[in-house]
């Protein structure tokens, strides 16, 4: 499905925040590509870094290192109008069906200023018309054109925000956390939806998200984040056939089953505590505290994201034995 | 081992009167609670289930919502009740954990004080005491050094700690009924894990039965004995968790089952999903309320409600397709088929 041709480069991307206690390193170093018509699915717990990652790439935060390539230009070397075209080629779809709505419009003006703002369709007749079309595509139909959002449910919303997202024709979509407010009925059908679109279109995705299933369903190839780093990097099959890194080992047995008889018979590997804060963030590996296998070279060193298997990435001193 | 019903909900209707009009909510369940046992109600968010539980423990007043049918704790019927009455039982007999530790901590007072005042409210004890307790419960539930994160206010801890401090006042007064209304969803899952480990611990030390709400299918079938399914404001099948898992007779619970993504799904293959929304409870529909959703909809489904089908045991769901009038149509069509 995914061609060779890489759409967004990360090389080294650290965007860090200063706080009352210090600096908060909430993306520290990461290196990442997503290939034209990928799917980048992004995991992580609450607080690893994975959002703001994904808002450093829409050049929503200025990173403090590093670059983030988008057709192998840096988006902060950018003139004026190169903005623009990112802007309209890179899209986001957020979290929140509820937040990311402007209450005041209409789901038609919703959907219509991306497009006017970019001069697509500039006869009223087209746009109109493309509009609709655009609404057919995701689910919707033309009697709920002009509703306003308050009149839909969370699920509606969603596809709402994903008509908008694609209004002005985008190549690569942020998707951030798109299904985590939506009952489970609901995630299936957004989450089959948006591989519908992607089939059609032609658009990749960087899928930000907590839910581990989920994201092996929708993805080509899956990044493990922890505390402002990339730990396991690998397709999907794969990452879940050959687990390397610790972190990622315990999310896996973490994950709940829907089936009695082998969710009360399997060993989870518990994680002790929370995620540590990212700031003022000590040497050595950000994951040694919490793991069950550190030993005394973890807590000097950090490791670097190296290839252990073909196209599998992990960043663990320990990850070949 | 003889089980005594402690919690009896009889036929439980609750209509909130709004400008739109009456939302009926829930309408028309029965469920009991076993003692020391864990039940799970599992269903779409604005299927019934988080009212249903609030009028139980009385947060809904009948002074501003309809509430017909009767809710039996001790020999009392609850909806009765005087709500002094109730409050006397709140957070003493029965507690409950709430979805969101965030939102129901108060911002304004360190952990250890809102802990405390639950206990104080229903024991006649010294601060000493209340205090001595207060470590001894963040004892139990494995909070890191009790006395130093007591003197903490809710926005420094993480949320699972959070979510530990709202286990912890839940239990300090060993309630005999735990009600915990999505006590994991707003969780990261390594935390998820520790928090139902945590419950199911807790439960074997200290005899608690447990209400759990939730539409995650996987937490359910790591805790609970027997299921309740609910849709559109009422109870759709009932069964001891194996069964539900393992032979679901409700399309709506199969559809539910199968939207769960499994670690063995192809990713080529469409996610099962349920077309639709829910219906709208302001008028809800005169047939089967999943009939408009349901793949397997017969004329019949939509004028008329379906009866209880029993299925062996406790296993009993509400479907026309397991009517026997249904089944013998079905099988005769079968063989019609067959000959041809």
């Amino acid at each position: 499905m995914s061609s060779n041709e890489v759409i967004l480069e990360l090389k080294d991307l650290k965007t860090w925040f200063k706080v009352e206690a210090g600096t908060l390193k909430a993306v520290n170093g990461v290196d990442l590509t997503i290939h034209k018509g990928e799917t980048l699915g992004l995991v992580g717990e609450s607080g690893c870094g994975k959002s703001t990652l994904g808002r450093t790439i829409m050049r929503l935060y200025k990173p403090d290192g590093g670059q983030v390539l988008y057709k192998g230009k840096d988006i902060w070397k950018y003139k004026k109008p190169e903005i623009k075209t990112f802007r309209k080629e890179v899209q986001m779809i957020f979290q929140d069906p509820y937040a990311s709505l402007d209450p005041l419009n209409i789901v038609h003006d919703v959907v219509e200023e991306g497009m006017k703002i970019h001069k697509l369709y500039p006869e009223k007749e087209a746009r109109e018309k493309r509009i609709l079309e655009l609404l057919n595509m995701v689910g919707l139909n033309q009697e709920h054109e002009y509703r306003f959002p308050h009149e839909f449910s969370g699920g509606q919303r969603q596809r709402v925000g994903i008509a908008r997202a694609l209004s002005v024709e985008p190549e690569l979509i942020v998707c951030d956390e798109p299904i985590s407010a939506l009952d489970v009925s609901i995630q299936a059908q957004v989450v089959n939806l948006l591989k519908d679109l992607q089939k059609k279109l032609g658009l990749s995705y960087l899928f930000i998200t907590h839910d581990l299933s989920m994201v092996k369903y929708i993805s080509d190839r899956i990044a493990v984040m922890y505390l402002g780093g990339i730990v396991e990097l690998a397709e999907s099959q794969e990452l879940f056939d050959h687990t390397m890194h610790p972190y990622t080992k315990a999310l896996m047995s973490a994950i709940p089953i829907a089936d009695p008889d082998v969710e009360q018979k399997r060993r989870r590997i518990l994680l002790s505590g929370d995620v540590p804060s990212p700031v003022n963030l000590e040497a050595g590996c950000a994951f040694c505290k919490r793991c069950g296998q550190a030993k005394d070279k973890c807590r000097k060193e950090r490791p670097k994201l190296t290839q252990v298997r073909p196209g599998h990435f992990v960043a663990c001193h320990f990850a070949g034995e | 081992m003889e089980k005594n019903k402690i919690l009896e909900v009889k036929d439980l209707k609750v209509t909130f009167h709004t400008y739109a009009g009456n939302v009926q909510a829930v309408r028309g369940v029965s469920w009991y609670l076993n003692e020391k046992e864990t039940i799970a109600i599992v269903g779409e968010s604005g299927c019934g289930k988080t009212v249903s539980i609030q009028t139980v423990i009385g947060l809904n007043s009948s002074r501003t919502t309809d509430i017909q049918g009767q809710v039996l704790f001790e020999g009392k019927d609850l909806v009765k009740e005087d709500m002094k009455e109730i409050r006397k039982l709140q957070g003493d007999k029965m507690s409950i954990i709430f979805q969101d530790p965030f939102t129901f901590l108060n911002p304004t007072m360190t952990v250890g004080k809102q802990i405390m005042e639950a206990y104080r409210e229903h024991r006649k004890v010294t601060k000493k005491e209340a205090k001595e307790r207060t470590i001894e419960i963040l004892k139990l539930i494995s909070l890191p050094d009790p006395e130093k994160n007591m003197k903490r206010y809710p926005h420094q801890l993480s949320g699972g700690m959070r979510q530990r401090i709202m286990v912890a006042m839940a239990l300090i007064c060993d309630p005999k009924l735990l009600f915990a209304d999505e006590p994991t969803t707003a969780l990261d899952v390594t935390i998820q894990a520790q928090i139902v480990d945590l419950m199911k611990e807790l439960k074997t030390k200290i005899d608690t039965s447990i209400v759990l709400i939730t539409h995650d299918m996987g937490v359910v079938a790591n805790m609970a004995e027997r299921i309740y399914v609910m849709y559109a404001g009422q109870i759709v099948e009932h069964g001891e968790a194996r069964e539900i898992f393992y032979n679901p007779k409700h399309p709506y619970t199969k559809a539910l089952l199968e939207s769960v993504p499994r670690m063995d799904n192809r990713s080529d293959t469409p996610l099962s999903s349920i077309p639709g929304t829910p219906p709208d409870l302001i008028a809800p529909p005169v047939g089967c309320a999943f009939a408009e959703r349901c793949p397997h909809a017969m004329n019949i489904c939509r004028k008329e409600q379906p009866a209880y089908q029993n299925f062996g045991g406790e296993h009993i769901a509400a479907c026309w397709l397991h009517h026997p009038e249904c089944q013998k149509r079905l099988s005769l069509r079968r063989d019609e088929h067959e000959q041809q």
